[in-house]
């Protein structure tokens, strides 16, 4: 009771915080329970009939669902492949650089696109690739035929992780620089003396020292992969089409807030939220069996 | 104040410039390799950036005789952009994405440092509250419940609905909270002693002491309101109340997106009006760009990120 009113400031400064987190994190939360319901927006929650677990056994059965399913396993393992080393190894060149100008000015430029939103990127990428962008216009100058960069499914994954490299690959290089800055120099001085060459030393000292952030990011990447890029997606699936574009958030979207379907959107975002949850949660577990910190390396207080 | 966020080491920007005794030189083949790399990705996010401004600056002549796109204006007119501040729909959304982005700002800024603060120092249900906070990284209440609940707090089309679903981030927190315990806890119990109440520690010893973590996670939450789009394709449908981002949206992104599917040539808007939208939308980033750099190349994020 004396902490109660020793910290009484100091619980109005939470508050606020607190006071957001409840209305706007947890209570949406319970409003999942829609998921099992058949809601309808005229009865609210409380009229709504229960239907037990009727909507995600329907759900599995939905062509678009399944598609929007496979989609965003696809495009995840695109991701995990091609996106996730381009920061490293962007990050190994730069700390290689010998002059310091050469990289500020580098990572000047690769930090920017990072603090643009999808938007512009999108329209960015339009002006570069689009149908009546700058390349494709100037192949038709030169009487070529046009290369269809931005509307072939085909070609989708390849497109959203250019995309996504040229957004946030330099961002992402940041934190394998500070990694990399951390190691001892006197173990490559030691190494280079037992006449191991440049690539022994990256290969014994560099990457090994990087391993614990690694694990870290890859864990974090995979209990973000059913999130492939909701903005990105949702800029383009009208160009592309939903054959290839669609992924679980934009079918939650069309689905439920444009399609009404409130129940059925609820049901494929809850299933996603909880197995991201399951896939983190057994991503951590796993580093912890391999000797890494993890996510969770007990610091929390 | 010795805190570890601002050395030099962290930021991953120090390195001696001098080559050690004991380092090779790289080949010549290996340095072309790397040049090659930095280089072409610098040029890949250059190039647009400069095709869209010098597009949206050049004058109908040059555009027509090029086919739609300069790489560099020849007779600079600011027409483009005299055409799209004539009409109401640009000014406005400007207007909006400002006001979200001043609000937002100090509204997010007022909730994370008092949240930060009271959770930084030994305190009551400090614990409870940090872990409820840690879980919204985890788990997404998902779009439905969050829609419905905007409906049900009737803030469809206002711009509410914009400003506070973001005044608070979880990633902000965690950095504002551990500069904040790397303030010495002698500093706040002397003050306590003298009579201060917290309020009083927070604003006159705590926040002096913190302004560069205050500018750079005022900047990010700036930078977030600024770019936010999805929420407004969500909530908002008076076009009167569009932030900047879903005009870009909805008159550039989807009309030339329409015009790919019908392989149509020209897009009723001529380019460089589209341009100037462009421009228009990214100057405010550009212009933040040097803080944001100047303050995160000090290490304060990556500091916070190991921490």
């Amino acid at each position: 009771m004396s902490r109660l009113r020793r910290d009484k400031q100091m619980l109005v400064m939470m508050l606020p915080g607190v006071l957001f987190l409840l209305v706007f994190f947890y209570i949406p939360i319970l409003g999942n329970v829609i998921a099992f319901q058949d809601y309808q927006p005229y009865l609210g929650i409380g009229d709504s009939l229960w239907v037990g677990w009727q909507n995600f056994s329907d759900l599995f059965i939905n062509p678009d669902f399944v598609n929007a399913f496979w989609n965003t396993l696809y495009l995840a393992g695109w991701q995990l492949v091609f996106l996730f080393p381009v920061p490293l190894v962007l990050a190994l060149i730069v700390d290689s650089l010998m002059s310091p100008r050469i990289r500020k000015v580098f990572q000047s430029i690769a930090y920017l696109p990072h603090f643009l939103s999808w938007v512009l990127v999108i329209a960015f990428f339009q002006q570069m690739l689009g149908g009546a962008g700058f390349i494709n216009n100037s192949l038709r100058d030169m009487g070529m035929d046009t290369i269809p960069f931005m509307t072939n499914p085909d070609t989708f994954p390849v497109l959203v992780v250019v995309q996504m490299i040229w957004k946030d690959a330099g961002w992402a290089m940041i934190i394998f620089l500070a990694a990399l800055a951390s190691i001892d120099a006197s173990l490559y001085e030691a190494a280079a003396a037992d006449g191991a060459g440049r690539w022994r030393r990256v290969w014994h000292i560099t990457l090994p020292g990087l391993r614990p952030v690694i694990v870290l990011l890859l864990i974090l990447r995979i209990g973000d992969i059913l999130s492939v890029g909701f903005e990105q997606f949702i800029l383009q699936r009208d160009a592309v089409g939903a054959g290839a574009a669609e992924v679980l958030d934009t079918f939650t979207y069309y689905t439920g807030v444009v399609g009404g379907g409130w129940s059925s959107g609820a049901a494929a975002g809850l299933a996603k939220g909880v197995v991201s949850l399951v896939l983190i949660w057994g991503a951590n577990k796993l580093a912890h069996k391999f000797g890494e910190d993890g996510i969770f390396a007990k610091k929390v207080g | 104040m010795a805190t570890p966020l601002f050395t030099k080491k962290a930021s991953g920007l120090a390195s001696d410039s001098k080559r050690p005794v004991w380092k090779e030189k790289p080949s010549l083949f290996y340095q072309s390799i790397k040049a090659v790399v930095l280089v072409l990705f610098s040029i890949s996010i250059l190039a647009p950036m400069l095709l869209v401004v010098s597009t949206s600056l050049a004058d109908n002549e040059q555009l027509v005789a090029a086919g739609g796109f300069v790489m560099w204006p020849e007779r600079p007119t600011l027409e483009a952009y005299q055409t799209i501040f004539r009409g109401p729909m640009v000014l406005q959304s400007l207007g909006v994405s400002l006001f979200i982005t001043v609000v937002g700002t100090l509204l997010a800024l007022f909730v994370t440092i008092t949240m930060a603060y009271a959770t930084s120092r030994s305190v009551i249900f400090g614990r409870p509250v940090i872990l409820a906070v840690l879980f919204t990284l985890l788990f997404a209440p998902g779009l439905i419940p969050s829609f419905l609940l905007i409906r049900e707090l009737h803030l469809l089309d206002s711009l509410w609905s914009l400003i506070l679903p973001g005044i608070f981030g979880a990633f902000n927190f965690v950095v504002m909270r551990s500069f904040f315990m790397n303030i010495p806890g002698e500093l706040i119990e002397s003050a306590r002693i003298d009579g201060a109440s917290d309020w009083q520690i927070l604003w006159k010893i705590v926040l002096p002491l913190s302004k560069a973590v205050v500018a750079v996670v005022g900047l990010f939450y700036a930078v977030g309101f600024w770019n936010s789009f999805f929420n407004a394709l969500l909530y908002i449908n008076d076009h009167s109340k569009w932030p900047i981002q879903l005009l870009l949206r909805n008159f550039v992104v989807q009309g030339s997106g329409a015009a790919d599917g019908l392989g149509i040539t020209t897009t009723p808007p001529p380019q460089s009006i589209q341009m100037a939208v462009v421009v228009v939308a990214l100057v405010p980033i550009l212009m933040v760009y040097p803080f944001l750099q100047k303050h995160f190349a000090k290490g304060v994020i990556t500091g916070a990120v190991k921490g």
